[in-house]
């Protein structure tokens, strides 16, 4: 059994084991594995046994603080001061960040090991984690499968054992989709509960950090050290962070939960569709009263989400351009061709797509047909959850409509794997936290499920999944090659 | 939405993207997909619907008046492709 | 074929004073070393937040009451994309809709006793860009993003002026109060005020307006007047001639007296603006107007009508001594140092004191007398010390550093003779020594008295004054 977040923790306070051990631990089980699934960009060894070392002594001192000595990786989007942040990019193939981002900041100061940096769809744009210039992402629990995207890399380095604990972002279920496919526990908090400053933008209105774990507990562990108002992001919520664990083991009696009846509609596969029953179930068990609703606007938000983020994502990218950092092409002979060329070479095929698509939306005549009408469809998606939380205190469903499909079998068809976020993206548009965690397997994969909660409620998220994982064993479940 | 070539090379144009050649054609077709889906859009009338730009609706926070930065050039244009004497470079522009 | 008409709009960007820059903590000091204030804000490192500084949303405001503005209670940032080396992010924060001041107004005075009202549509925030230097590198433009990020005002006027001339009031009546509001410091060859025009012509009395240019490139108000001629002048040759004018942005170039058209902009531009994300809307309530008005500085209308009512001044010397803080304030500075001396102080301050200034080129901040040293002059006037003609070599004096009044005219000697014993006797020796000229006048030749002031003044070196030299040559003459 792979020890999780909070049993590390007790572990080096009890002395059972060094900072300095464990990180080794790690960083040989990546050496070992890595090559397998190829769920790390960077490793970052003489720094994470630096901050080991670090850590004992803070340790020793007795001077610890929340995640002292704890090993995690971190997607590769989050800028890590010195250390190189590609984003999956070949745009950023030689970026080093020079500055820390808040969510890496908030990690140092709590103490926390970085092991390395981890594989992405790039820019976070993609469901599946084959987008990436370093190559794609194997599922520990298959290796011929996906692991999801866009944080491929953390959920399999989780998964496979290779980490703890992780750091992801979610922008349309960027999390909770590879949390799902690779059979581990991910929360994306609300809009405005982790800070973006320093988490390189993808759709700026809809990204969001969040944490990878086995459990519940561990993800409340990470995500109060990743959670809190900052000064540097305008959209940081500006409210107190609530204690994550202490709410933990509330229990679920009388909790009201309301299934979506289109989330359980005909794009569900009727494999996940009956492992999710099987786990409401636990839930009744467990006391909570689960009702049917209805979100009617489910359908809307793909379109609705692909017009803002490719968007939002067309501006955002502009910045990379040839001349600060990152990629430049060989001999420009003029400005016009630094761009087009250095551009052209730095972004792949699906970032190229977004682009366009998003500049398309955006130019002289089509502003209203398609940004301002997907932001009109917004407020509407938004309302539709509003509605649905004046009956109900959670939403639970599956967090995909199928379990992970196999390396290549979407690659050439774009809007096929759009379609893979049907569940998670509304989530996104509407700005409320959700979370995904391990509910069974279908044919030797796992099954995610999702929860939603209603604004600010992560506490009422992670009680409820983690009263589930008291009488579970589904996310403590490693693949055999990797045990 | 059936976009032709030539909307492909002036979008790629105004998102500064070189695009070869021999890769517009899939273009075309990926991007035409991608524009039918996001036509699905106009199933829904929304005319009276407040835009939602932020999932909050939340108000803007304004910042002091203070200078908090120093001078990090040095440390920023070390990563940069091309720098002299403390000024970026780009081929030059003609005005 | 009627008479042409020139319509003319302008778009003023007033760089904001702040200590730091729009969205980041960065400098905005002028002058620094490339790139040196520049943060990972304004360089677009990937990223990267703005926040948005306080003190911006409050100047904005203060010029939006001070106009008499439409000021909404939500305003909204948007962004404005292109590609360009010195725009780090690829586009500019700007806004587009709900601009932070809508609709307002101002009273310009292009000529003596004439007054004009100019619509101002409105005027909105954005930071600045860097600066492209084309000239340091043989091969490569150098870039230098210090400026990038720098609070700008852009204030767009309604295309409601029909000459250069009166652009240029225009100009200089938002250059007057943005200073009075202490909102920019105005300074143009810093580019801390800059200015573009929108000209078109038509013929008098048609109402569509023609075919505009956009003049860029200018930064004073000299070659305001200058480019905005120019550019009326080719337009209607370029009619005359047959031809159109096109839709264009054009350089003025103050060398060569001309504007040219920029090619590097012929691209039709589509800026794709859309609401930035990273920022929300600013909420603003009306108590947050209500403090920004009560704390305003008295404007420049006011105090001009203050100084016609109060201090009896004329119009024009009022417009004049108000068209500046810095020349108003030196005005009240002197007049509370010599109560009284409303008219005499406007005269020297708008005379002697602008021409030596304007031959210098000095601003009056950094003149070498001060309002103090002037009030001490003025008031040796008015206490007979010396005489108005005295005074003149005293302001030399001090203007050439020599000291105060008092002193000056102690060291020089140039106190006033006054004793009528004395001018007496200066008299009496001038008669003396010009009994053709004593004929003359006795036998009704009026004018040679000013020949006998003329000497008894050089005789006294011009200390005796000359109101009793006056009085006293008569009686002797007659007598």
């Amino acid at each position: 059994m792979a020890p999780g977040v909070a049993e590390i923790q007790r572990g080096l306070a009890a002395g059972k084991f060094s900072s300095v051990e464990i990180t080794q631990d790690y960083l040989a089980r990546i050496a070992q594995h890595n090559p397998a699934l190829n769920c790390f960009i960077s490793v970052t060894d003489e720094i994470a046994l630096e901050q080991a070392r670090r850590a004992d002594a803070a340790l020793a001192k007795g001077q610890a603080a929340a995640l002292t000595g704890v090993p995690l990786a971190h997607k590769d989007l989050f800028c890590t001061d010195g250390v190189k942040t590609s984003c999956a990019s070949r745009i950023l193939d030689n970026f080093i960040a020079p500055y820390d981002a808040s969510v890496i900041e908030n990690f140092k100061r709590d103490g926390a090991v970085m092991l390395g940096k981890t594989n992405m769809d790039e820019f976070a744009m993609g469901s599946s984690n084959e987008n990436s210039c370093y190559g794609a992402v194997a599922n520990p629990w298959n290796t011929e499968c996906v692991p999801g995207g866009s944080s491929g890399g953390s959920a399999a380095a989780v998964a496979a054992n290779l980490a703890p604990g992780a750091t992801g972002t979610d922008t349309g279920g960027s999390i909770r989709q590879p949390a799902a496919l690779c059979g581990i526990t991910g929360i994306k908090p609300t809009y405005g509960r982790v800070s973006r400053y320093g988490m390189i933008a993808y759709g700026s209105s809809l990204d969001q950090g969040g944490p990878f774990a086995r459990s519940a507990e561990d993800c409340a562990l990470l995500l109060q050290t990743m959670s809190g108002f900052d000064r540097r992001d305008s959209t940081s919520a500006e409210r107190a962070v609530p204690d994550f664990s202490g709410a933990l083991g509330e229990g679920v009696e009388g909790l009201k939960i309301g299934l979506p009846q289109e989330y359980f509609a005909d794009g569900l596969d009727g494999k996940i569709a009956a492992v999710i029953e099987t786990a409401i179930d636990e839930l009744r068990k467990l006391g909570a009263e689960v009702r049917d609703i209805s979100l009617p606007n489910t359908d809307l938000s793909i379109p609705t989400y692909y017009v803002i983020a490719m968007a939002e994502c067309s501006s955002n990218l502009s910045r990379f351009d040839g001349v600060r950092f990152g990629h430049r092409c060989d001999n420009p002979v003029d400005l016009e061709d630094l761009y087009k060329r250095s551009r052209g070479e730095g972004f792949g095929a699906e970032v190229k797509r977004r682009i366009m698509i998003g500049t398309y939306a955006l130019s002289a005549g089509y502003y209203d047909a398609y940004y301002l009408k997907a932001q009109q469809l917004r407020r509407l998606i938004k309302e539709d959850f509003q509605k649905a939380f004046d009956s109900v205190d959670l939403i639970l469903g599956p967090t995909t409509p199928e379990t992970a499909f196999k390396i290549g079998a979407k690659s050439n068809d774009p809007v096929s794997m759009y379609l893979q976020d049907i569940y998670t993206i509304s989530l996104n548009l509407a700005g409320l936290p959700g979370m995904s965690l391990p509910v069974g397997f279908v044919d030797g994969l796992p099954v995610g499920m999702q929860l939603i909660g209603n604004y600010f409620d992560e506490t009422g998220l992670l009680n409820t999944a983690h009263s589930y994982q008291q009488v579970s064993d589904w996310h403590l479940q490693i693949p055999e090659a990797f045990r | 939405m059936t976009l032709k070539t030539e909307d492909v090379r002036n979008i790629a144009h105004l998102a500064r993207l070189h695009i070869d050649e021999a890769d517009i054609e899939q273009y075309v077709t990926d991007l035409s997909s991608i524009l039918d889906l996001v036509d699905e859009m106009n199933r829904v009338d929304s005319s009276g619907v407040t835009p939602l730009a932020n999932p909050l609706d939340a108000t803007q926070r304004l910042r002091d008046d203070e200078v908090t930065e120093t001078d990090q050039r040095d440390k920023f244009q070390r990563i940069a492709p091309d720098v002299e004497q403390g000024f970026y470079r780009v081929p030059k522009v003609i005005e | 074929m009627s008479e042409w008409e020139s319509v003319i709009g302008l778009e003023i960007h007033a760089q904001l004073a702040t200590r730091s820059k729009i969205f980041s903590g960065a400098s905005t000091a002028f002058g620094a070393a490339p790139n040196t204030q520049a943060c990972a804000v304004d360089l677009g490192m990937p990223g990267v937040l703005p926040v948005l500084n306080r003190e911006v949303v409050t100047m904005a405001i203060r010029f939006g009451v001070a106009i008499d503005a439409e000021i909404d209670h939500r305003s909204v940032f948007a962004r404005k994309n292109y590609f360009y080396p010195d725009l780090p992010k690829g586009y500019q924060i700007s806004q587009y809709e709900l601009p932070i001041v809508g609709k307002g107004h101002i009273f310009i005075s292009p000529a003596e006793g004439e007054h004009r009202e100019i619509g101002i549509t409105r005027a909105h925030l954005e930071e600045d860009a860097g600066k492209s230097i084309h000239d340091q590198f043989v091969d490569q433009t150098g870039i230098d993003l210090n400026r990038a990020g720098t609070p700008l005002l852009e204030i767009v006027s309604e295309p409601d002026m029909r000459s250069a001339k009166e652009a240029v009031a225009y100009a200089r009546k938002i250059h007057s109060l943005v200073r009075y509001l202490e909102i920019c410091d105005g300074n143009m060859q810093e580019g801390s005020f800059r200015c573009d025009a929108n000209v078109s012509v038509r013929h008098k009395g048609e109402d569509k307006l023609g075919t505009r240019a956009e003049l860029k490139n200018i930064n004073s108000f000299r070659f305001l007047e200058r480019a905005i001629n120019f550019e009326i002048e080719r337009q209607i040759d370029l009619i005359e001639d047959g031809g159109k004018v096109v839709q264009e942005t054009r350089l003025y170039d103050s060398e060569r007296d001309e504007t040219r058209s920029m090619r590097s902009k012929e691209e039709a531009n589509d800026y794709r603006y859309f609401p930035d994300p990273d920022l929300l809307p600013v909420a603003i309530t009306e108590a947050d107007i209500a403090s920004i008005r009560a704390a305003l500085p008295e404007l420049p209308e006011q105090k001009k009508q203050r100084f016609i009512d109060a201090l009896g001044l004329s119009d024009y010397n009022a417009e004049l001594l108000t068209a500046s803080r810095e020349t108003a304030t030196y005005f009240e500075t002197a007049l509370a140092a010599a109560p009284g001396q409303n008219a005499q102080l406007a005269n020297w301050i708008l005379g002697d004191l602008a021409g030596a200034l304007n031959k210098a080129a000095l601003d009056i901040n950094a003149s070498t007398i001060t309002p103090e040293m002037l009030a001490q002059l003025v008031a040796r006037i008015a206490d007979n010390t010396i005489s108005g003609k005295i005074a003149k070599e005293v302001f030399e004096a001090m203007w050439q550093g020599e000291g105060e009044a008092d002193a000056i005219i102690e060291a020089r000697g140039l106190r006033q003779i006054t004793d009528s014993g004395a001018i007496e006797s200066l008299i009496d020796a001038v008669i003396a020594a010009n009994p053709e000229q004593v004929e003359q006048f006795r036998a009704g030749k009026e004018k040679v008295l000013g020949f006998f002031v003329g000497q008894v003044m050089q005789q006294s070196q011009g200390k005796a004054n000359p109101g009793q030299v006056n009085a006293i040559l008569r009686e002797k003459l007659k007598s």
